[in-house]
């Protein structure tokens, strides 16, 4: 399927190759535009979107809302917490209130898996999946593509390993589908209590060593302990959590020589990264965060404008 | 849409003497080249803006400079079209505040890819003036602008498709008349 012809973008595994790709090449302007003097086009005059988050946070919500106000998009958050959610208003009722105010898309992120599919069967706007659950966070997974790609050139090949909490991260699931598209050796490393069951049945390689897993690789992709996931027992202490699987300096130097660390933030420092590896010369924390609104931008670009009348699904 | 070839209008000798006499416009219309800098529109104004330079610079032994304007994302149809034309980069590199810019376009037709291409500009920073160069005006404006410097000027009818073809991109130099045979 051609991206202009989709409603809704809610997960990269059923995407293609070519889609990914238009949406990683139109992010490179879009990121010229955001260290410009004058930052916004007026690509989106007219158009309206707003961000809905039931969980919190901080770079994905402000990324969006930022990525839409250079495009010249009127961007609207609806604080869940100050809402008339807390007065008990259904998720269904909330989705048509926004939607009769005339918005043309919704991102929404919500802790249940399958909440953005459900969204985006019961509205006319365009919904972007921004973070259901454990399942799929796409446009993270887009920006660590880009990320990638932009340092090293090309994604073909690449040795990638994914390390961390891989039974709660939508982040790792998202970006297993898209870095496989590719080519990538994916390799996923962590506790086995938060190894998922089959993972390998997605084409990657398992490790409960970090050290075999960071063997030889080109990329290391940290991810957040998430203590809002936990449930009791997973692993002993954060500490122990520490010492088996913290992204270290001594750790980082199995790795290519010109390994590029990434993490989604936030960051535990000294749990699942050592403050040495975060600010470190390896480190592409930050640039995620800037190339995170380029993606954005890019996407909303290439979903908001033109006609609808093409429009599958 | 298919489109049959009627005929040639410029071959490659009077492409070649259209830059060099639009080359001597820019000079003596600024009395020189010190502040002049020419932005080709994507695609085809790109490698037309370098000729006109490497033109300018046979004449005055001075090179301006010279960047890539992508005017997409400023277009006035975006709503209309059923999909999103795909967006390049702008490739200018230099400080355009106070400079005198001459836009560089194949083909000047309804003047809106011009209104798309001042308002990139503008968002660059302040040229002190903006200029236009086209190699083909070809009429059928639909906005209140002129190009100040024509490379031939074709009376047209709106069947009629004008292409302009450069080595870079199409591996020959022409222009061509092209009428639209099916709709």
């Amino acid at each position: 399927m051609k991206l202009e012809q989709r409603k809704d973008l809610l997960g990269i595994r059923d995407m293609s190759r070519e889609e990914l790709e238009l949406i990683l090449d139109t992010a490179i302007p879009m990121k010229d535009i955001i260290k410009r003097d004058v930052k916004k086009v007026p690509a989106l005059r007219g158009k309206a979107m707003v961000t809905v988050f039931y969980e919190n946070s901080t770079r994905t919500r402000t990324s969006f809302e930022i990525a839409g106000k250079y495009l010249s998009a009127d961007t609207v958050n609806l604080a869940v917490a100050t809402s008339s959610v807390q007065k008990g208003e259904s998720l269904r009722d909330t989705i048509k209130t926004i939607e009769v105010m005339g918005f043309d898309l919704m991102v929404i992120r919500h802790a249940m898996t399958g909440t953005a599919h459900y969204v985006a069967r019961n509205t006319n706007m365009r919904v972007i999946n921004a973070g259901d659950g454990t399942n799929e966070h796409p446009t993270q997974a887009l920006l660590d593509m880009y990320s990638i790609r932009e340092k090293k050139g090309t994604l073909e090949g690449l040795k990638v390993a994914i390390v961390g909490d891989i039974l709660h991260s939508r982040v790792a699931r998202s970006n297993i589908y898209g870095l496989s598209k590719f080519g990538c050796e994916i390799r996923v490393a962590g506790p086995s209590t938060l190894m998922p069951p089959e993972i390998e049945k997605l084409g990657v390689k398992s490790y409960y060593s970090l050290d075999q897993a960071l063997d030889g690789v080109d990329v290391i992709n940290v991810l957040r302990i998430q203590k809002e996931r936990q449930q009791s027992g997973l692993f002993p202490s954060l500490d122990e959590y520490a010492n088996l699987y913290m992204l270290s300096p001594d750790r980082l130097l199995r790795a290519k020589d010109d390994v590029l660390v990434l993490h989604p933030g936030p960051m535990n420092r000294g749990v699942e990264i050592s403050s040495q590896v975060a600010d470190g010369v390896q480190s592409v924390i930050n640039e995620q965060v800037t190339n995170g609104v380029a993606v954005r931008m890019a996407l909303l670009f290439l979903m908001m404008g033109g006609s609808r009348d093409e429009i599958t699904n | 849409m298919e489109l049959q070839e009627k005929k040639v209008l410029m071959d490659e000798v009077a492409i070649k003497r259209a830059i060099t006499r639009i080359a001597h416009e820019i000079i003596e219309r600024n009395k020189g080249v010190e502040k002049v800098a020419l932005i080709g529109i994507r695609r085809r104004g790109g490698p037309l803006a370098v000729r006109l330079a490497e033109r300018i610079e046979e004449i005055e032994g001075i090179k301006v400079p010279v960047g890539i304007l992508d005017i997409t994302l400023y277009r006035d149809d975006l709503t209309t079209l059923a999909s999103q034309p795909q967006v390049h980069r702008t490739e200018v590199f230099f400080n355009i505040n106070d400079m005198n810019i001459v836009l560089v376009d194949d083909v000047m037709y309804t003047g809106r890819t011009i209104r798309a291409a001042m308002d990139a500009l503008i968002d660059l920073g302040r040229p002190r003036t903006i200029q236009l160069a086209v190699l083909v005006d070809r009429g059928h404006r639909e906005l209140p602008v002129k190009a100040d410097f024509i490379g031939k000027n074709v009376p047209t009818s709106k069947t009629e498709v004008i292409s302009v073809l450069v080595k870079e991109i199409d591996g020959r130099e022409e222009v061509i008349i092209q009428e639209i045979i099916d709709q």
